[in-house]
């Protein structure tokens, strides 16, 4: 069931795309910090940690009977018009989806890659699959431990071959909200594309059929109802549906 | 007892911690107004019981969730819902700024004990001697200063009960407030995962975290009514201007 061995080609380039990230010091792939102060210091313990915490060491993984009761908070239902994130565009797609149980589902991944593709529930099935243990935090201050079934991120990264100058991965949901982690994290042995939670299918609250486990930062960062990957060689913020420009920390490694 | 008033070091770290600190304060009741319940262990959430509740937001609405569904067929099995409500919720700008004072509550912290310990100010100052801590020492200090007009410089060499009320916030408070708060960072966890063994885990250390503020709160508040009781004037002059 759990696989923790990177594939060394993946895990090289990543690390020397992070490598790279830091020695660039002040560069323009870096998270901007549109001269506010809060984001300066949100940099500085993004550096630390990257710099002080080694990159490979994994989250804490509980025992079966530690699983605990889990809220779903936030979006909870893309296709529901009436929630306050919603995407005129992409709510009716995902509503069609929950019609025919995903089947039609897919997940785009592209940008700079070798060989752009997509991959259905299926697809991903087919991959390496790794179950763990959790604790998720949310930024709210609440916890909860659940099991996480899904594929390793890097699996998928290495089907379709990351170019030498990728630095950050970058996921979009179905109400449109994105988001992007730098190479460490994408890398990470633990970060994972989750199908399953608590021996089961994904429930649509908590971000069905594929939401992202990122178990080294905050809750939101482990976005829910995906619907695209694309791999970036600079920095993006996201524009109006990222955190930066809706005033929160884009590392919440805290 | 003569006093030359606080060195200049100790005057630009005690201004930049009360900044820092006060900035903490205010932060970290705005954070922890968003979710207003604290827990102990690892797990804690609005469908589990609390430890304590406390009454400065209403974000904890237990009707305000959807129906219930189990994550499995056995009995007492843990339980999901949809929150139906909006909730109160500046973290996106208060945690940041709590990391920011909390930067530079660190960074003048270590330049105050490196210094301290350099210069003797923790040795000769700070830390208590064995005769400080007996009772009657104690009780003695204390009558000192709460005599009007009591004996008390503006600075070095403290009495008994300022010495243990300084090395406790410097030496024992403050890092409990620093280690418990890394213990709620998932990265931090993830490299020294000891620290939730430490103190039991994610929400024991939130709990802690609240706790340690509250002794610091309570040191604040005699701290500032010391200041009055024996003079604020004097005293404020020997922590602004050194005389």
């Amino acid at each position: 069931m759990s696989e923790k061995r990177i594939p060394r080609r993946a895990f090289l380039k990543g690390a020397a795309s992070s490598a790279g990230l830091i020695l660039a010091g002040c560069g323009e792939t870096e998270p901007p910090t549109y001269g506010n102060i809060l984001r300066m210091a949100d940099n500085l313990t993004y550096k630390a940690h990257r710099l002080l915490l080694p990159s490979q060491s994994l989250a804490r993984e509980y025992d079966y009977r530690d699983i605990s009761s889990s809220p779903a908070i936030g979006t909870t239902n893309p296709a529901d018009p009436d929630k306050s994130i919603y995407s005129e565009v992409q709510g009716p797609v995902y509503e069609r989806h929950l019609k025919n149980g995903f089947e039609d589902w897919r997940i785009s991944v592209e940008g700079s890659v070798m060989q752009p593709g997509s991959f259905s529930l299926a697809d991903l099935r087919r991959l390496p699959s790794r179950t763990q243990i959790t604790r998720h935090v949310c930024e709210e201050g609440w916890s909860a431990i659940s099991q996480w079934t899904g594929v390793p991120l890097h699996h998928v990264l290495a089907a379709v071959g990351l170019k030498p100058t990728a630095r950050y991965v970058q996921y979009r949901a179905y109400d449109d909200w994105a988001d992007c982690i730098d190479m460490f994290d994408a890398l990470h042995p633990q970060t994972i594309l989750a199908y399953g939670m608590n021996g089961r299918d994904l429930p649509i609250s908590h971000g069905a059929p594929v939401r992202l486990r990122v178990e080294r930062q905050l809750g939101y960062k482990s976005m829910k109802f995906l619907r695209s990957i694309v791999v970036l060689d600079e920095f993006d913020d996201g524009g109006e549906y990222g955190n930066i420009q809706n005033g929160w920390s884009w590392y919440a490694g805290i | 007892m003569t006093s030359e008033g606080h060195r200049r070091w100790i005057r630009v770290s005690h201004w930049t911690i009360v900044a820092s600190f006060l900035t903490l304060a205010v932060t970290g009741i705005l954070i922890l107004m968003v979710h207003p319940r604290l827990y102990w262990g690892e797990v804690g959430n609005d469908l589990v019981p609390a430890l304590l509740e406390i009454p400065i937001s209403n974000n904890h609405q237990p009707e305000g969730w959807a129906k219930t569904t189990t994550f499995s067929e056995v009995p007492g099995s843990p339980i999901s819902a949809d929150r139906t409500y909006r909730i109160f919720n500046q973290n996106g700008w208060g945690r940041s700024l709590h990391f920011l004072a909390a930067w530079f509550l660190v960074a003048t912290g270590l330049v105050y004990v490196l210094a301290g310990l350099v210069g003797g100010h923790i040795r000769q100052n700070l830390l208590p001697k064995v005769k400080d801590l007996s009772p009657g020492s104690l009780v003695q200090d204390a009558r000192d200063h709460l005599r009007p007009g009591g004996n008390v410089g503006g600075g070095p060499p403290y009495g008994a009960v300022q010495k243990v009320a300084y090395a406790g916030v410097v030496f024992v408070a403050l890092p409990l407030m620093l280690l418990t708060g890394l213990t709620m960072s998932p990265a931090v966890t993830a490299a020294v995962p000891v620290l939730l063994d430490v103190f039991g885990g994610y929400q024991s250390a939130r709990t802690i975290h609240f706790f340690g503020f509250s002794a610091l709160f309570l040191f604040l508040v005699i701290h500032v009514a010391m200041v009055f009781v024996t003079g604020a004037g004097r005293q404020l002059r020997a922590m602004i201007l050194g005389k």
